[in-house]
């Protein structure tokens, strides 16, 4: 059975509907991203899934319970086994880094605060932070704020681990810091849902691609059908335009 | 000029000096119990307000109802409608004790409207952050939303305690004895205005100059914290 479940999932934003009959299934330890144009929907459909873009029609399983996502006891339940970075990495401003990742483990799990810190720190070193602890967001760079948020979502301990543009706006070497610290996940069997513009690393991590178009799901196969041998011609228009680029 | 000096000794005999600064104390009491109460209340309005679900929609619409109410109408008629609320429930209290509970309603109803734009100030994303976290709505606003909003709450917030105090002068219309009634007073027992209203003018400066400051204080203290080095 697909440890996370999706079936025609639709949303909209007023009348503009951003997500269109998503269907697809991630399985435990797979790395699942998502690329398609500017505006298609990647965002919205990982917002969708932590239950910050209400829902119209459409399920989402996860190991086989069927999410509700107007029942707050349901969803509060799948938040505790997901986690997302966003985009923007939303950090809060009026504490330091270390804080950041170690408050909800502490507020909201309720873990022992030396083991909270000890875990957080443990992660801040891991995405080579470990000398800002006591930094606030606004002194970082996105890179930085990025890794931080990454390090946030980790503490955690989640199972399934939305990650939004984690390389978009991020200079090339900064992308190689944040895309190393991916791959260690990878590596240790993290199941993973990553919106990225880095077609190189996508290939090179990802066990599935979706592709996505005005919020829809264009095509969804291995990294090297989607990208060597695409069938639809919405796809092959995408594909063909960044790896050209 | 001469007669007010001359004025001046039986201005300041014991009798007189007792009755304005009682005065004072009253103008006070009435911009105190109305700065600090209608900021709790005001502050409490505002969370409510932040509720989402049924179990609390009857609450959060008498909350907005309130607020949308007394924020509208002149400070004099809320006074004088809870004088008369108070006749017609046969409440007996005193006419200062109506001005207090005056003074609460409206602080309260204006400065929900000024902690509520404050916690709106902060971002959405922080706030969506903490809700796919798992936070509470009562820790992501006080561990978050609250810090960072104090900086946008605080300068209206004193702008308004310093003009309350100001308008408690309105009190005087029920009858209550407070600074610019005692002015009053000294003028019509044939003191000269400038001794009268010079004395409020002095005790009003008094009492909203040390105020003033310590919003100042607070402001650097609360409103910039997040600047805070390591
Ligand atoms: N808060 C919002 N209100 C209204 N429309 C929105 C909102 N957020 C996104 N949209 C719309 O939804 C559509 C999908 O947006 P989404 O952010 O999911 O795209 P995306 O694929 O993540 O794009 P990008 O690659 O630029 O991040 C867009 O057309 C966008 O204009
Ligand atoms: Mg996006």
């Amino acid at each position: 059975m697909d440890f996370l479940g999706i079936e025609n999932l639709k949303a909209r934003y007023g009348e503009h509907v951003v997500l269109n009959d998503i269907s697809m299934t991630v399985e435990k330890g797979e790395i699942v991203s998502l690329i398609g144009p500017s505006g298609s929907g990647k965002s919205s459909l990982l917002r969708a899934l932590v239950g910050l873009l209400p829902v119209e029609s459409g399920e989402v399983r996860l190991n086989g319970e069927i999410i509700n996502y107007r029942d707050k006891q349901a969803v509060k339940r799948l938040r505790d086994r997901l986690a997302i970075v966003f985009q923007q990495y939303n950090l809060f401003q009026n504490m330091d880094v270390l804080r950041n990742v170690m408050l909800a483990p502490m507020k909201v799990k309720g873990w022992p605060r030396e083991e909270c810190e000890r875990e957080a720190t443990a992660l801040l070193e891991k995405v080579g932070l470990g000398a800002k602890l006591h930094v606030y967001p606004d002194q970082l760079s996105g890179g930085q704020q990025q890794r931080v948020a990454l390090a946030r979502a980790l503490a955690l301990r989640p199972e399934i681990l939305l990650l939004d543009e984690v390389t978009s706006a991020l200079d090339p070497e900064l992308v190689n810091e944040v895309l190393d610290s991916i791959r260690l996940l990878a590596s240790e069997g993290m199941t993973m849902i990553i919106v990225s513009h880095e077609m190189a690393f996508v290939r090179e991590v990802s066990s599935r691609v979706s592709m996505m178009a005005a919020g829809s799901i264009v095509e969804i196969g291995t990294p090297d059908e989607i990208f060597q041998n695409p069938k639809h011609e919405r796809a092959r228009d995408f594909v063909g335009k960044i790896l050209h680029r | 000029m001469h007669s007010i000096f001359g004025q001046l000794p039986r201005f300041l005999s014991y009798y007189n000096l007792e009755f304005i600064l009682q005065a004072a104390l009253t103008t006070l009491l009435l911009s105190i119990s109305g700065c600090v109460f209608g900021f709790i209340f005001g502050f409490g309005i505002a969370v409510l307000r932040e509720t989402t679900g049924p179990l609390w929609l009857p609450l959060r619409a008498a909350a907005v109802l309130f607020v949308e109410i007394f924020r509208r109408i002149p400070f004099l008629v809320t006074l004088f409608l809870v004088f008369y609320a108070c006749q017609a429930l046969n409440l007996d209290i005193s006419v200062f004790a109506v001005a207090v509970a005056s003074t609460c309603i409206i602080g309260a109803a204006f400065l929900s409207e000024v902690v509520r734009t404050g916690f709106d100030a902060i971002p959405s994303q922080e706030r969506e952050a903490a809700a796919a976290m798992n936070f509470t709505l009562a820790q992501t606003l006080f561990l978050i939303v609250i810090p960072q909003a104090w900086r946008v709450i605080l300068p209206p917030t004193f702008a308004f305690f310093l003009s309350f105090i100001k308008d408690s002068a309105l009190a005087s219309q029920l009858g209550v004895v407070e600074l610019t009634y005692s002015a009053k007073v000294m003028n019509n027992k044939g003191f000269s205005p400038v001794l009268g209203f010079g004395a409020a003018l002095i005790l009003y400066f008094a009492i909203s100059y040390p105020l003033a400051r310590f919003g100042l204080y607070l402001e650097q203290r609360l409103g910039f914290s997040r600047y805070r080095k390591p």
